[in-house]
């Protein structure tokens, strides 16, 4: 039994396996469409959501299975004080594979520890979030035709932004990697996703605090928001939520060829106006979410 | 000032001046019942001071321990008054329930009776949370 609770719970070819199965779904729906039949779900949200819980049932809903769960932790026992490890260990009972958001870090890997079927990492606090990962790979793939060779500007929090932290782990797998990363000095990357770097010589990198500078050279800027959830003081918070906002002006110093990626939600480091422009593609990689979560389930529950 | 040598026991040579305190908490020295002597800032050619301590019981000692406060603290195993062999230390790969994560977002923060669980850095001093990857200074 396999779980996916780090990126790096996968090889190379694993992740390429599940990018490659995720286009062969969009090609041919039908084909997949009772691959689940009389499979469950479990979809345990201890932490809101709106993309990554929803992409997740509908695409068990679209593989033929059913879905179950909860949407917050104060509709689950979780508020009676129930811990991650009996919640797991009953939910399992009930369902064939767990997606399982939460905000302690961490908690998804316990929860492997104690479930008896397979458990996924729908975003851990700002720890990691490995499905964001494999949707913003089949952007990359999808959008740029590949993965290496890319010059990739990730922007905003860099510190709490979990996917950040995935999809940096996930892109030290390809060869001749670019990473910029732009941020306020206090939301810099943690110093064990640099140390993950530093054994990476086919990926070089550098910090930089000025999105102007950078924007001319890059395949993909990978904006992030701000969380105010992540932090312990609202004036931290209000001091740093606005460092970098991508708008027209900053976007016409991009390549005509290159991405805007966002994971969302977005709340205002991205004017709204950019979305008109063909180099936007966030709402087509939530798009993207869906099928490589359908190729993760499939996958997974080792069906056929 | 003269401490007697012991007959049957342990003596853990060249510990840093000033640990041998932690040292003997972290090995639970102090909820046994045998006679121990606890040298401090005792002189030493190859680092100055150091700290002795000497069990006189046979017991067996935690090497986990010793390895995460100083790999380079030597085990000396007393047998009828002569030295029967030196125990290799070495920095742990796992702690187990050795130190407790303080990241305030840690899932071990909130979930009852988890075991605390480090695993050491590729530097070969400092330790990681499994479950947050949050890194905690080890003993220098």
């Amino acid at each position: 039994m396999k779980h996916l609770i780090d990126i790096k719970d996968f090889t190379t070819e694993e992740i390429d396996d599940i990018l490659l199965l995720a286009e062969n779904i969009i090609e041919h729906p039908d084909d997949y469409s009772e691959v689940c039949r009389r499979k469950k779900l479990a979809t345990l949200f201890f932490e809101p959501s709106t993309r990554t819980r929803l992409s997740f049932e509908a695409a068990m809903l679209e593989l033929g299975g059913s879905v179950l769960g909860f949407s917050e932790a104060q509709s689950s026992s979780a508020s009676k004080g129930e811990s991650v490890s009996d919640t797991v260990k009953t939910v399992s009972c009930y369902a064939d594979i767990i997606a399982m958001r939460h905000p302690k870090e961490g908690a998804p890997l316990l929860a492997s520890q104690r479930s008896c079927v397979p458990i996924i990492n729908a975003g851990d606090g700002g720890h990691n979030h490995p499905t964001q990962t494999l949707t913003d790979l089949l952007t990359l793939k999808r959008e740029l035709g590949k993965l290496s060779g890319l010059t990739i500007g990730l922007c905003g929090d860099l510190k709490f932004g979990r996917t950040v932290h995935s999809l940096v782990s996930a892109m030290c797998n390809y060869e001749d990697i670019k990473l910029i990363f732009i941020s306020p000095e206090e939301l810099s990357l943690p110093a064990y996703v640099k140390s993950e770097l530093a054994k990476h010589q086919n990926v070089s990198w550098r910090e930089s605090g000025s999105m102007e500078e950078e924007l001319p050279s890059l395949d993909a800027i990978y904006m992030t928001r701000v969380q105010r959830e992540r932090f312990f003081n609202e004036e931290d918070y209000l001091r740093l939520k606005d460092s970098f906002i991508l708008d027209m002006e900053k976007v016409g110093l991009m390549k005509e060829d290159a991405i805007i990626m966002h994971p969302l939600p977005r709340v205002n480091e991205i004017s709204v106006k950019v979305d008109d422009d063909k180099r936007a593609c966030y709402f087509r990689q939530v798009s993207n979410g869906k099928y490589v979560r359908m190729a993760l389930i499939k996958t997974l529950l080792e069906v056929q | 000032m003269k401490v007697d040598s012991i007959k049957q026991g342990i003596v853990l040579d060249h510990i840093k001046a000033g640990r041998s305190m932690e040292l003997y908490h972290a090995l639970g020295l102090d909820e046994l019942d045998c006679c121990i002597a606890i040298i401090k800032n005792v002189r030493s050619e190859k680092m100055g001071r150091k700290d002795i301590i000497k069990i006189d019981a046979d017991i067996c000692i935690d090497l986990n321990v010793i390895g995460y406060i100083d790999p380079n603290i030597t085990v000396n195993v007393i047998k009828d008054e002569r030295l029967e062999r030196k125990e290799r230390v070495v920095a742990p790969r796992r702690l187990v329930n050795l130190v407790s994560c303080n990241n305030p977002r840690c899932i071990t923060m909130t979930e009852q009776e988890i075991e605390q669980v480090f695993e050491i850095c590729d530097d070969g001093v400092n330790y990681r949370c499994v479950y947050c990857e949050a890194v905690y200074a080890g003993k220098k």
